[in-house]
């Protein structure tokens, strides 16, 4: 048996350390967007599991709503939705003194008015006189909540705050921008390892000098060559099928270094034997190459789409910034400058946005580890 | 646009190249190739057919460009008039310049340094635990985020609320617990920086963390065996056998981080747009080319000087290559 050691131990210690630093921003970000958006801006994400003292500000109802009874007029009401489980404790009706009164206590207007406030947030105001204001008095509360959860903040981020639509602008960036260049690199990587022609090492040798070029050195000419076009045919500069080029063009390099060292891999007789039998290229390609990259394939396809599903340049300057194009990153960090307060739309939406790169991860960890480790490099 | 005719679109768009590959070559089986010559003249048309796509999009993306760039730096902000070292005189001469060229290279030097460190400690922690995978796991899925999405995370972190106020940002109420005084984070000079640098290395950690692991697992046990046999400590063992194991491992995880903090663009653009003297290269780059109606010249500058930063590593590479191929 072995010896729990005191070296052991403390290796524990400084891994689980490593990894609670680690979760704790994803998860505070995941438990934010499950809060009441109220209780959510005043506490903070730890303390989601308490109760929270919170203090508001209500209007009672006007005019309209009053009632004769007897000698008094009465305005009658509830403060909170009928299915809120928040607990008044104190109240106030100025701003200077808004804890004067415990609930159950009348408080006296100036006016004489009086005011009854219950725990669960129902009052009644009563007048000798009739009311003649529209809007109604102010009422501040001090009020316990217990815990809430709940799904409004994605409801209100998928379909009021347009993040729903951006969802599907992302992935129609982003699955034919991994699929056009996985079908294009295949049959380029296959002709770079297993046929012959003039200027193969060179073009190879381009390829793999390509592979570190930043996106940056190709934004200004791509742009102008968007836009000549776009003016010379009358059609929009910027479009779907032109950030799918895009995303081609600055995977390709990647993608086929990749899948020529795996195509390289593979034996050389099986190539041999299938051109001694007649088949062609293409038939080689078709019958015994694809099959065989099934798992090289599986790697490279989560990278680019890993890849492109987050990028957030080459969407930003390559699509309009319009509902009907906008991808989910561009729309995230429009949300941070105009909503930068609204942390229940922020948390759900990058919550939204992270969904899809982490069901892929947690589902598929085997082959996004593989294509990592097999050589992350992408310009 | 609807959600119908962005699938058709993008059904069209990949049946296109699907085709285009099926038919050409369909055309080219039915040419009769008995005769040696016809043979010959066959495979290297087909060689076009496979390399024609892939080739004319790597020349207009990023062949082009490249010299495309190089030629505006010395042109005017249309493009239009030379204008010689102008750009150049400019970019030297620009405080904001400046600002960038010292925060990425604040970046290039602790970036890469932390996560692989990390990363390198992490994964020989998590070899020897039961539950190492998991803690594994945990580590690395930031990887899958985006830069934005991780903005949003520790946007939320960072977040500051006045003093008496409840603080919601975890980092402010650590702070204030201990009897502090709560920080705007990322309007400090210099410290936001860091701040921000600690969210790639967040995310980075992870990459060095995988490599790593496959790497450690390279490592011969009869070799750290014989060393424990003889009574060398775990840290001894560590530095004298296991680092100088890893070196070619490190000096790949270390180039690769260093080319993802050069062009490092998302994380700034999202957090603070470059205020505060955040600013890095490529977010002055982006800014150029859009500030003003565009300035061509200044962008392109910018964009080679990012470039110059990944020309050893290209000239590396391609030696690497060369060498390869050789044997």
């Amino acid at each position: 048996m072995k010896k729990i050691s005191y070296s052991s131990v403390l290796s524990q210690l400084l891994l689980l350390l490593f990894v609670i630093i680690w979760i704790i921003p994803t998860f505070g970000l995941f438990i934010s967007s499950l809060r009441d958006k109220d209780l959510l801006a005043i506490s903070g994400w730890w303390t989601s599991l308490t109760t929270t003292k919170v203090n508001e500000i209500h209007r009672m109802s006007g005019m309209e709503e009053q009632i004769k009874v007897e000698d008094y007029f009465i305005i009658q009401g509830k403060l909170f939705d009928d299915n809120s489980k928040k607990k008044i404790q104190t109240f106030g009706i100025t701003s200077k003194k808004i804890n004067e009164f415990n609930v159950g206590e009348t408080a006296i207007f100036k006016n004489k008015n009086e005011v009854t406030v219950k725990e669960n947030g129902e009052y009644i105001l009563k007048s000798k006189k009739e009311f003649t204001k529209k809007k109604g008095k102010r009422l501040f509360i001090t009020a316990l909540s217990p815990p809430a959860f709940t799904f409004e903040n994605y409801k209100e981020v998928l379909f009021k705050e347009g993040i729903g639509q951006a969802f599907i602008n992302t992935a129609a960036v982003a699955l034919p921008s991994t699929i056009i260049p996985l079908i294009i690199c295949s049959f380029f990587a296959y002709s770079l390892t297993w046929m012959k022609f003039f200027g193969r090492d060179t073009l190879l040798a381009i390829v793999i000098a390509s592979l570190v070029v930043p996106l940056q050195m190709s934004l200004i000419p791509i742009l102008t060559i968007y836009n000549d076009f776009g003016a010379l045919f009358g059609v929009a500069a910027k479009s779907y099928p032109g950030v799918w080029m895009a995303h081609t063009g600055f995977g390709l390099a990647s993608t086929t270094f990749l899948l020529r060292n795996f195509i390289k891999s593979l034996p050389s007789e099986m190539m041999e034997a299938a051109k001694v039998d007649g088949a062609s290229h293409y038939d080689i390609f078709i019958r015994i190459i694809v099959p065989l990259s099934i798992p090289a394939f599986a790697s490279i396809f989560i990278l680019q789409f890993l890849w492109c599903w987050n990028d957030l340049l080459v969407g930003l300057v390559f699509l309009d910034q319009v509902p009907s194009e906008i991808i989910l990153t561009a729309k995230l960090k429009e949300l941070l400058g105009s909503r930068g307060e609204n942390w229940e739309i922020l948390t759900t939406g990058a919550f939204v946005s992270m969904s899809v790169p982490l069901f892929i991860f947690f589902a598929l960890q085997r082959y996004f580890i593989r294509g990592l480790v097999a050589g992350s490099v992408k310009g | 646009m609807s959600v119908f005719n962005l699938v058709s679109i993008v059904f069209l768009g990949i049946l296109f190249f699907i085709l285009y590959f099926h038919i050409s070559n369909y055309i080219l089986d039915l040419y009769d190739n008995r005769s040696y010559r016809r043979f010959k003249f066959e495979n290297s048309f087909r060689v076009v057919i496979f390399i024609a796509p892939a080739f004319i999009i790597l020349f207009i993306f990023i062949l082009y460009p490249v010299f495309e760039t190089i030629r505006l730096s010395f042109y005017d902000k249309f493009g239009r008039e030379f204008v010689g070292l102008y750009n150049y005189n400019w970019a030297i001469n620009d405080p904001e310049f400046k600002r960038s060229i010292l925060n990425n290279l604040g970046w290039l030097l602790i970036v890469p340094t932390l996560s692989t460190f990390f990363g390198l400690v992490i994964a020989s922690l998590s070899d020897r635990v039961w539950w190492g995978s998991i803690a594994k796991s945990i580590i690395f899925m930031p990887m899958a985020i985006s830069f934005v999405g991780a903005g949003v995370i520790w946007k939320f972190i960072y977040e500051y609320r006045g003093p008496g106020d409840t603080q919601i940002g975890f980092l402010n109420a650590i702070i204030v617990s201990f009897g502090y005084e709560p920080q705007a984070w990322l309007t400090i000079p210099i410290w936001n920086n860091v701040f921000l640098m600690t969210i790639m290395i967040w995310i980075q950690t992870g990459l060095a963390l995988v490599i790593f692991s496959a790497a450690l697992r390279g490592i011969p046990k009869e070799m750290l065996e014989a060393a424990r046999i003889d009574g060398a400590s775990e840290l001894k063992i560590f530095f004298s056998l296991v680092i100088p194991y890893l070196e070619q491992t490190i000096l790949v995880i270390w180039t690769i981080i260093t080319i993802l903090v050069l062009k490092i663009f998302d994380i700034i653009f999202a957090m603070t747009n470059g205020e505060w003297q955040t600013g890095v290269l490529a977010n002055l780059m982006y800014d150029w080319m859009f500030r003003g109606g565009g300035d061509s010249g200044r962008g392109s500058v910018l964009a080679i000087v990012i470039m110059i930063g990944v020309v050893p590593i290209m000239a590396w590479n391609i030696y690497k290559h060369r060498q390869e191929q050789k044997i």
